[in-house]
């Protein structure tokens, strides 16, 4: 049984690696300039725990299949090298394996969330609600207005609670359900929630970020490439958390130019 | 080190019903207190997890019945979105705090501490007798939650702020199922500080004569860094519940900021902090996950050890890794909010330590292999399921390296690779130690044998299926599944359903395999037949006294201890094993210097 059971955590270990080896379930391709980083430490990970992976669940069968059902009168033996040895290869190896993944990864986060945006960085303002993502963009003043709690009514479409009546900076806002952006064009998302917690996550996009109620957040990236990715909340927000998406849309520096003059005149 | 006689627990052996089998002060009757209760709630965990992966394998599938449950949750025995977060609420709140806390500490080591230390029983008896009937009083008020108008809450078993913290404008159960919720685990908290006054002062002040800290086993060094972890854990997360139900009935703001808008409504709270919430749950939620592991370490390696007929080639390295271990934990909550909104420069600090917990881990998986060789294995169902754990620790382990760097997590935070990483690391390895701990322990709790055909049928389908279940998860994380779903409708999730299905059927066939568990359990505690003193071989105290133990575990005389606790295979002794109590001289004992 012994032998079983070695076979079986073999079979297990080697089958648990191919879907990865053949890339048959992979990362959505990536279309942001910081995701390169991102990628390639996930895959440097992925190369260390995975021969890590396979290594001990192969010493764990051999050893089974080896050291089981002894022979009358065995005698038992030490490991070469001992515990101490055992002690000094874990710090040697896995402290040299995680110092690694720790410098490197810590400058791909470092890539994403140290640098501040640059100052011609298009400004997006995002407000995530149950269960519905809003963007807003500033117009040509290039000035967010401010928000108003009491003015927030999603029956008159206010879902920035936007006083343009009396806010100058709110007159040219474009308030739109799906997010448009240039591409190769920086974006500096300024990220609200007006309930509860949320998140903003772009697989392709390689950003993820909760939504904090009380406390205004933003991130900055660039997409590369051109095309209809989804936005999905990954923060349980409720009953339709599961539903609450909207659609970012990498439009070519014509094509956004032309989008946001039609949302500007739906206002 | 202390003599005996002057602690011994002044309770003598009870007359009465009540105290003998429901208000009993003994440590061995309320250990299986705790078990039953584990076992119960972990067939109630099961149960919910079986409806909740139907419903994602096949949304629209009446389960038959099902409205029974909950008329508006499951109309027409269709399950409602809502209905599906309040059920895996449940799942994850049950299993964690009432399987996972409750059986491998609470359960085994009520029962086996105070045997292994060689005492008569815990110092504090009545505080003991407390810690587990307010335990059962938590799962009580936890299920009631089933019977309130809009059900339990849907918040998640994190029960993230401000949803956690509003009433019921944010959503069915998030009113009085928060405060049950709330209270629940606030009253579980006090019997696991109870519960862990209780071990910390028994390890430290009950052991008999000759039974120095060293000398302990493996087992008992566990829960005695469990308890530790405990106190200070479990003292934090029950005054953040405390606050969580004030800001539902007494109207504070500790968790709600000013000018949220729910429904078109600007709530009245103001002054409160969400991220507050967050870190007072984790500084309790990341130990709580080595709460969950480390009893399950330190069974198995005693378990391991009994079959491998040697000790660990290092006693000491296993304890001080599961110090380390200990004590990191309290370091690392901060990698569960990267993408939260704390201080990016506080998510390298939260990242460092969480790649360092990695070497104790990998410490202790190395001893464990490197003690394998050259040992004498003997395979049966505990070593089965130790052996599993191991298999299980290494793969749900190794998935950490991922997450405790914050530029991945950005990629795969709250997605199913997470969901695969702690149900496999602190679910699946943490049951497969109490499976080992309970086919190893059964005969000494209830003077029977369990069956060990079926024991070893009840192993190959839980090993072959948890994996089943659990490697794909990894894949749909890594694919950007998102967790906390009940239906996959953005178009990148849709071509993951069929592997939502396969898992499905993975987790009802494993499942299924638990029912032979069940019945073995059941069926051998009447029918099975009777136990030695000690059927394993086993050199520890708990095999040295009578099976199963008297009232004050060892009969008139209490034990001496001459060895450490795992001398097997000694050269020149008389037998293959020296128990702790053999006054035997040695000429090569095991004696780490």
């Amino acid at each position: 049984m012994a032998k079983i059971f070695a076979v079986t955590i073999i079979l297990i270990a080697i089958g648990s690696a191919i879907p990865i080896v053949m890339h048959t379930w992979d990362m959505p391709q990536d279309i942001s300039t910081h995701g390169p980083l991102i990628d390639e430490q996930f895959k440097d990970t992925m190369l260390e725990a995975g021969i890590s992976f396979l290594a001990s669940q192969l010493l764990l069968a051999f050893f089974i299949w080896k050291f089981s059902d002894p022979k009358p009168g065995a005698k038992i033996k030490s490991f070469p090298g001992g515990a101490a040895g055992l002690v000094i290869a874990a710090f040697v190896l896995v402290g040299t394996e995680v110092l690694a993944l720790g410098v490197f990864g810590a400058k791909a986060w470092a890539s994403v969330y140290f640098a501040p945006p640059a100052a011609n960085a298009m400004p997006v303002q995002v407000q995530a609600g149950q269960f519905a993502f809003y963007f807003r963009y500033p117009g040509p003043d290039g000035k967010f207005g401010p928000i108003h709690v009491d003015q927030i009514n999603e029956a008159n479409a206010n879902f920035f609670g936007i006083d343009t009546t009396h806010d100058q900076d709110s007159k040219d806002d474009i308030v739109t359900a799906e997010m448009a952006i240039p591409v190769n064009r920086e974006i500096h998302l300024l990220m609200h929630s007006k309930d509860v917690g949320h998140s903003f996550f772009v697989p392709e996009l390689r950003v993820q970020q909760d939504f904090v109620p009380g406390l205004d957040l933003s991130i900055h990236f660039t997409a590369t490439k051109v095309g209809k990715y989804e936005i999905v909340c990954t923060q349980l927000c409720g009953l339709g958390h599961y539903n609450m998406k909207a659609y970012l849309e990498v439009m070519s520096q014509e094509d956004y130019d032309n989008w946001i003059k039609q949302q500007a005149a739906l206002q | 080190m202390h003599d005996m006689s002057a602690h011994a627990v002044q309770h003598g052996a009870p007359t009465s019903f009540l105290r003998k089998h429901v208000f009993s002060l003994d440590h061995k009757v309320i250990g299986k207190q705790y078990y039953a209760l584990a076992l119960v709630a972990v067939f109630v965990g099961m149960f919910l997890s079986w409806l909740m992966r139907i419903h994602l394998g096949w949304g629209s599938f009446a389960i038959p019945g099902l409205h029974l449950l909950s008329k508006t949750g499951a109309p027409g025995d269709v399950m409602t979105p809502e209905y599906y977060l309040q059920l895996m609420t449940m799942h994850g709140t049950i299993m964690v705090f009432f399987v996972l806390t409750t059986a491998p500490f609470a359960a085994f080591g009520n029962f086996f501490l105070p045997i292994q230390v060689g005492a008569e029983d815990m110092p504090f008896p009545h505080f003991n007798m407390m810690s587990f009937w307010v335990t059962f009083v938590a799962f009580l008020v936890l299920v009631a939650s089933f019977l309130v108008p809009d059900g339990p809450t849907l918040g998640g078993w994190t029960q993230y702020a401000p949803l956690s913290a509003v009433g019921s404008v944010s959503g069915p159960g998030q009113g009085l199922g928060v405060v049950l919720w709330a209270s629940s685990i606030a009253i579980f908290c006090i019997g696991q500080l109870l519960g862990s006054l209780n071990f910390i002062t028994t390890t430290l002040d009950m052991r008999t004569r000759g039974m120095s800290l060293m000398r302990l086993p493996l087992s008992a060094w566990a829960w005695f860094i469990t308890s530790v972890m405990g106190l200070t854990a479990f003292a934090v997360l029950m005054p953040a519940c405390i606050l969580l139900i004030l800001d539902h009935v007494a109207g504070t703001s500790f968790f709600v900021p000013s000018n949220l808008v729910i429904n078109g409504q600007i709530l009245p709270h103001s002054g409160g902090s969400t991220l507050l919430w967050q870190h007072l749950f984790w500084f309790f939620g990341h130990p709580e996950v080595y709460i969950a592991i480390v009893p399950g370490m330190g069974i198995v390696s005693h378990v391991l050890i009994t079959n491998m007929r040697r000790p660990m080639l290092s006693h000491k390295v296993l304890i001080y890794s599961m110090g380390s271990l200990a004590v990191l934990s309290y370091m690392v909550y901060g990698h569960h909010m990267f993408v939260s909104g704390m201080n990016p420069y506080s998510s390298l600090a939260f990242s460092f330590p969480t790649l360092v917990i990695t070497i104790p881990s990998a410490i202790i998986v190395l001893i464990w292999l490197g003690s394998l060789y050259g040992s004498k294995l003997r395979i049966n169902a505990a070593s089965l399921f130790a052996l599993g754990f191991v298999s299980m620790f290494i793969s749900g382990g190794i998935s950490g390296f991922f997450l405790a760097q914050p530029s991945i997590d950005i990629m795969l935070h709250a997605t199913y690779f997470v969901v695969g990483h702690f149900h496999l690391v602190m679910g699946v390895a943490a049951m497969f130690g109490i499976f080992a701990g309970t086919y190893f322990w059964f005969p000494k709790m209830t003077g029977r044998m369990m069956s060990e055909p079926l024991g070893k049928l009840h192993f190959w389908l839980s090993f072959v299926g948890a994996y089943c279940i659990f490697m794909p998860f990894h894949y749909l994380g890594i694919a950007g599944n998102v967790r906390r779903y009940q239906a996959f409708t953005d178009d990148y999730l849709i071509p993951l359903i069929p592997v939502h299905k396969f898992i499905t059927i993975a987790a009802l066939f494993t499942g299924a395999a638990q029912l032979i568990f069940l019945y073995n359990l059941i069926h051998s505690r009447f029918k099975g037949a009777p136990a030695p003193d000690n059927p394993w071989e086993g050199t520890s105290l708990e095999w040295s006294t009578a099976t199963p133990p008297p009232h004050n575990n060892f009969g008139d005389t209490m034990p001496v201890v001459y060895h450490d606790p795992y001398q097997y295979s000694i050269e020149g002794a008389s037998t293959d094993f020296v128990m702790q109590t053999s006054p035997e001289q040695l000429k090569n004992p095991h004696e780490e210097k």
